[in-house]
This record gives structure tokens, C-alpha cells and sequence, in this order.
């Protein structure tokens, strides 16, 4: 090979990585410093302690690892407001996911099996909610599951329910909001790995006495588990730490911990403080994924 | 002054301060321009055109709906605005930090027309009216649709009293028709103070205390704790109750005015006093264009101008000599120009250090997660 063209092909290989420097790392470093600073009454409100690479030794030996005290004891105390909101936060991404695959699953194998000539109009009409914006469907969801919304009309008008169920600003609202946000997510990686699934073997499975059940169950559904597994990454990472969902759909008593960050840099002021839990929820969410990955390709390895 | 969700407002925010991190200071803007940013729904439009049109400046307005969004632009560094309105209480943090620059009075001859006893209040938070030039003031009440409060609690039921909301009894027969409240710390702990007969303002951690216990108990019954939605949702007839500011109620009683939907809404200011605010122009130290930022202050200062505001969005200005030619519905409206004796159970207070804000904000989330 030339000269130029092993240049090129190193060219190639580093946009990725330097955009990963540019838009992950790096922005990671600055959140890390304010997490390792201290409030001040300053512009902008802190004080950092790591003042640049030449007083590194100076700055490891003062490490102040202040913030992250406070949290861990905050969680630590049985009483804690960080800790609850993160389990909330698991919580509601936790479910979402579910919802997200029980309904996105059969999505997805309908427009699997459905004629060629249908498929590219159907995965047009899952990705047509994108060219609204969020946040106006987020707001169109607030006139839905308002106090004398059409849901309530409609239900109320079908003598289901005699009151008004009054479901905005509350969990079950929040919920609705995020499944319907995320569905796509968790459709398309699945609608992909279900396209490629090859059903003669449905064909082999019937022909050596298994039920349709039993043929789903152990030959489509881990056939499809890399797509499952891919749309719940997909939709569970955002969910844990959305904002504006619970913050426009959800009551009082719905927290996450997206919610608590914004409280720490605008209402206390505190960025060291927010940028820690920042830090402490990349790490929660980070480390299983990281584990997960080694069980897979160990399992890989193995087989 | 408000009006958009929180999340809106929290992302643009966010998404302004990212940017500021990393560009630094927005482009220089040009001479005839001027950048504000103020209180959404705070100004009558067409006092905006008058003053392009008489001076050729180009304005560009934006808008927020809480203190806490301006506040930490202006601690990120460089804002990008000329003139901005902020809440008086907010001013003994900002002033020591250098973030604004001082109004030259002599550019502002129409500061003749400033009403004595406003600017004696603002000088508390602004030591000798050195920073800050008040705009609007106004209280922090009880809004309320008076036939279902009626319907609720009798045909006599008079709200006069901070006991609508914090007597259990009281607040437990609205609970089903809906009751807001604002999401702000320094407009509902003071009031739950007041209720007890504890000094408004205190920053003692066992007052806060006994604040954040008393606030624990209307919970139940609250629906939001919101500081902008309750103004349509008024409006709308769909709740009953909100603890508000002055002019957001009474806007929300014109639109429903407008609207006929035969929703009528009323303000009050409750017999224990209730907080007194001041929104108030400031310039920021790094405006690009201070001439124009005091020219503006100076326009919206004449008497006609400030009239025309206060009209338009129902909140008292700062301007004396604008009184006489506001329209007798808003002069002669307790809710917006109160009498002599409501004005002296008026409380203001001041700002929290960082030590009690950390706490009233954490007692605060307590009160609204109901843990």
C-alpha cells in the first residue's frame, strides 16, 4: 500500500476518535474539574482547585473530593434525596423500556412480515413523529391528559370512567409521555434485526411439532435478542436522565434525577455539586453497560 | 411575567450556557442595536415599536420566566444583553460581583419621574439607587375563581387570609378542583413564616423549619407547584386556587374577560401581609451598547410610556407621574396600586447566603415530593 493511502486511512480512523475528543471527552474533562471545585461567590460560581498540569502534583496531593462526599453521605443516610431520585429515575427508565418493548415488539414484527413493497412505508410512518418537534408533542400530550382533555371526553364519553381521571402530573402521565417519545428506538433496531430473521426456520420448527408459541419463544425471540438488546440500550440511557418529560408531564413527586441537577446548578447555585452527580450517574449508568459488554463477547469467545 | 414551561425555558437556558462556555462572548453587537431580556408578557408591544421608531434602534427582546434562568447566565460570564429586568432581592448577590454597571443618571433625565417611596424600598437591595432602575413592583397573593371558591365553601366565603392554604381544614375542600402554587422558595416560605408570626425574612434554620413543616401539610392538596401555568389554567376555569404574582392573576381575569367564558377571577392580598417584589432595569458591566440600554430606560420612564405599560400588563410601575394617566381600572385597583394600609403589611425581604439556600431548597423539594 502508498504512502498516501495508509495517510488517508489514518486520516479516516481519527475523525471518529477526535470527534469523540472533541464532543465527549472534553466536555467530560470541564464537568469533572467544576465536580472537583468548590462553590464560590464568584463569576462563574466556583472556585477550582485543579489549576492546570503544572501544579498536578500540588492538586493530587489536595485532591477535594468534597462533592462526592456530600453525595455518597447524602446517600449513605437512609434519608436521602440524591439517592431516591436516582432509584426513581432507574425506575421510571426501567419501565419505559418494558412498555417500549411490549409495544414496539409486535410493531416491529408486523412490519417485518408485512409485503416488501408496505415495509418502506411503514418505517416512514414510525419515523414521522421526528419532524415535529419534542417538545411540541410533549406539549400536545399536555392537552391530551389535561383536566377536561380529549382523553378524559372520550373515556368519560364510553362510560369507562365517571370523573375525569386527571393523569397529567402525575407518574402514569410521565410514563405515557416517554414510551410514546422513545418507541421508535426501541421499533427500528428491532424492526432491523427481525427483517434479517430468516422464517424457513419458523417452517423447520412447525414441521418438527412445535407450536407457534413454542417456535416464538425458542427460535424468533433469541434470534431477535440483539435487536431487544439494542432498543432497550437505546431507549433505557436517555430515559434515566430526561428532563423535560417529567419536568412538563410529571407532578410534584416526580423527581429524577435530570430534574435534581437542574435544581443544584439554577436554584442552589451549586455547579461543583450538580457536575458530581453528573459524574456519579455516567459512572451507575456506564459500568453496568461496560459489564455487560465483556459477558457478551466472553460469552462469544467461548461459543 | 411568565409563561412558558419550565423545560422549555431550563433547555434554552442550558443550551445559551453551553454556548457561552465554549464560544465566549457573543458577536459584537452592532451601535444601532439593543439587546433585552426581560420577564415574558412585561411589555406593551407597541411601546417597543414607539421607540424603534423614534430612535432606529433595532430591538431584540427576549424573554424568561424565572429569576434562577438569569441568574445563571449571569454567572457563566458574558450574557449578550444590554439591559436586562431583574428581581430587586437577587441585587445584594449581583452588586459585590461587579456585573453591572452603574446608570449614569444624567443620561436618564427622566428619572425625575421616580416614585420616592419605590426607590427607598429598592435601596435596600441597592444601597443609594446606584445600579438599578425599578420597572415594575407588585405583590405575591391569592388568585382564585370565584364561583367555585363560592360553590366550595359557601356563598359568604371571603379568601382575605394565607389560611386558605395553610389551614388543612380549609384547603382540603378545594383539593379536588385544583390549587397551585408558585415553585419559588423565596415567595412561599415567607409567607408560611408570616402565617406563623415569624419574621418573613428570617434566615433562622429552626424558623425554616417550622416554614417547611407548615408548607409540608398543604401538599396533599396541591395539584402543581408551578410559577407560570396557573395563569392559563385560571383563565381556562380549571382550577380554583393559585398563590401567584399580582399581574399574572389579573392577566388571567382579562383573558378570561376576553375569552367569555364566564370564568371570573380575583386577586387578593392577604390580611397577614404579603411579599412586595420590584423588578428592576439593570446593565450588564459587558453590554455592548450602553447608550441605547439607557435611552430605552429613559423612553419607558415617560410618564405616557410607563402608562401604557402598567396598562397593558397590569402591574404598578415605578413612575409617579405616570398615575394620573393610567386608566382608572388599573389606579384604582387594590390589587395593583393597594391602599395606604395594605401598603404597610407589605414584607420584603432579602437574599438567602449559600448555606440557607442549600436548605430551604432541600426542605423545598421535601415539601413538593411529599418525603
Amino acid at each position: 500500500m502508498s504512502g498516501r493511502g495508509a495517510t488517508a486511512r489514518r486520516l479516516v480512523v481519527a475523525l471518529p476518535y477526535l470527534w469523540l475528543m472533541l464532543f465527549f471527552l472534553a466536555p467530560f474533562a470541564i464537568v469533572l474539574r467544576i465536580a472537583l471545585s468548590e462553590v464560590a461567590s464568584a463569576v462563574p460560581p466556583y472556585q477550582p482547585h485543579f489549576e492546570g498540569f503544572s501544579k498536578l502534583g500540588e492538586f493530587l496531593s489536595g485532591l477535594d473530593l468534597g462533592n462526592f462526599k456530600t453525595l455518597l453521605d447524602d446517600v449513605l443516610s437512609g434519608d436521602s434525596l440524591y439517592g431516591a431520585s436516582y432509584l426513581y429515575s432507574l425506575r421510571i427508565a426501567a419501565l419505559t423500556t418494558l412498555f417500549a418493548l411490549l409495544i414496539g415488539y409486535p410493531l416491529a414484527y408486523a412490519m417485518a412480515v408485512a409485503p416488501k413493497r408496505w415495509q418502506g412505508a411503514l418505517l416512514v410512518f414510525v419515523v414521522l413523529p421526528f419532524w415535529t418537534s419534542f417538545l411540541i408533542r410533549v406539549y400536545a400530550w399536555m392537552g391530551i391528559l389535561g383536566p377536561e382533555g380529549p382523553l378524559d371526553k372520550l373515556l368519560m364519553g364510553l362510560g369507562l370512567t365517571d370523573e375525569p381521571l386527571r393523569l397529567l402530573n402525575t407518574e402514569a402521565a410521565v410514563l405515557i409521555g416517554m414510551v410514546y417519545s422513545y418507541l421508535p428506538f426501541m421499533v427500528l433496531p428491532l424492526f432491523a434485526s427481525l427483517q434479517k430473521f430468516d422464517r424457513s426456520l419458523l417452517e423447520a420448527a412447525a414441521d418438527l411439532g412445535a407450536t407457534p408459541l413454542t417456535a416464538f419463544l425458542t427460535v424468533t425471540l433469541p434470534l431477535s435478542l440483539p435487536g431487544i438488546l439494542a432498543g432497550a440500550a437505546l431507549v433505557f440511557i436517555p430515559c434515566v436522565s430526561e428532563f423535560v418529560i417529567p419536568d412538563l408531564l410529571g407532578g410534584p413527586d416526580t423527581l429524577m434525577i435530570g430534574g435534581v441537577i437542574w435544581n443544584e446548578v439554577f436554584s442552589n447555585r451549586d455547579w461543583p455539586l450538580a457536575s458530581a452527580i453528573a459524574i456519579a450517574l455516567l459512572v451507575v449508568l456506564v459500568l453496568p453497560l461496560v459489564l455487560l459488554q465483556r459477558a457478551r463477547v466472553a460469552r462469544e469467545r467461548a461459543a | 411575567m411568565a409563561r412558558v414551561g419550565r423545560g422549555l425555558k431550563g433547555l434554552a437556558a442550558a443550551a445559551a450556557l453551553g454556548w457561552a462556555l465554549i464560544v465566549g462572548a457573543p458577536a459584537e453587537a452592532q451601535n444601532k442595536e439593543l439587546r433585552i431580556y426581560n420577564w415574558s408578557d412585561y411589555v406593551d408591544p407597541e411601546v417597543l415599536d414607539a421607540f424603534k421608531k423614534e430612535t432606529g434602534i433595532t430591538v431584540v427582546y427576549d424573554t424568561f420566566d424565572q429569576m434562577e434562568t438569569v441568574e445563571t447566565k449571569l454567572l457563566a460570564g458574558k450574557t449578550g444583553y444590554d439591559l436586562i429586568v431583574v428581581t430587586a432581592s437577587f441585587l445584594p448577590r449581583h452588586i459585590p460581583l461587579g456585573l453591572y454597571a452603574p446608570i449614569d443618571a444624567a443620561k436618564v433625565p427622566n428619572l425625575k419621574n421616580a416614585w420616592p417611596e419605590i426607590q427607598q424600598r429598592l435601596a435596600k437591595y441597592d444601597p443609594g439607587n446606584k445600579y438599578a432602575v425599578n420597572y415594575m413592583w407588585g405583590t405575591t397573593g391569592i388568585g382564585y375563581n370565584v364561583a367555585k371558591i363560592k360553590e366550595r365553601l359557601g356563598p359568604d366565603a371571603v379568601i382575605d387570609s394565607w389560611s386558605i392554604l395553610f389551614d388543612a381544614e380549609k384547603l382540603k375542600k378545594l383539593s379536588n378542583c385544583g390549587v397551585h402554587v408558585l415553585d419559588a422558595v423565596e415567595e412561599m416560605f415567607p409567607a408560611a413564616l408570616r402565617y406563623l408570626g415569624l419574621n418573613p425574612d428570617s434566615k433562622n434554620e429552626a424558623d425554616l423549619n417550622k416554614a417547611a413543616e407548615l408548607l409540608r401539610k398543604m401538599r396533599p392538596n396541591i395539584q402543581k407547584f408551578h410559577s407560570s401555568e396557573y395563569i392559563n389554567a385560571l383563565a381556562n376555569g380549571d382550577i380554583c386556587l393559585a398563590v401567584g404574582y399580582s399581574g399574572d392573576i389579573l392577566q388571567a381575569k382579562k383573558r378570561a374577560e376576553e375569552a367569555k367564558n364566564k370564568v371570573e377571577i380575583a386577586y387578593s392580598i392577604p390580611k397577614e401581609g404579603a411579599l412586595m417584589w420590584f423588578d428592576s432595569f439593570v446593565i450588564p458591566k459587558d453590554a455592548a451598547n450602553p447608550d441605547a440600554a439607557l435611552q430605552f430606560i429613559d423612553f419607558v420612564n415617560r410618564p405616557a410610556m410607563a402608562a401604557k405599560n402598567s396598562d397593558f400588563i397590569q402591574y404598578a410601575n415605578g413612575n409617579i407621574a405616570s398615575k394620573p394617566l393610567l386608566s382608572a381600572a388599573v389606579r384604582d385597583n387594590p390589587g395593583i396600586y393597594p391602599p395606604d394600609a395594605v401598603m404597610s403589611r407589605l414584607y420584603t425581604i432579602t437574599p438567602y447566603d449559600q448555606k440557607t439556600q442549600r436548605l430551604v431548597n432541600r426542605l423545598w423539594t421535601r415539601v413538593k415530593t411529599g418525603k
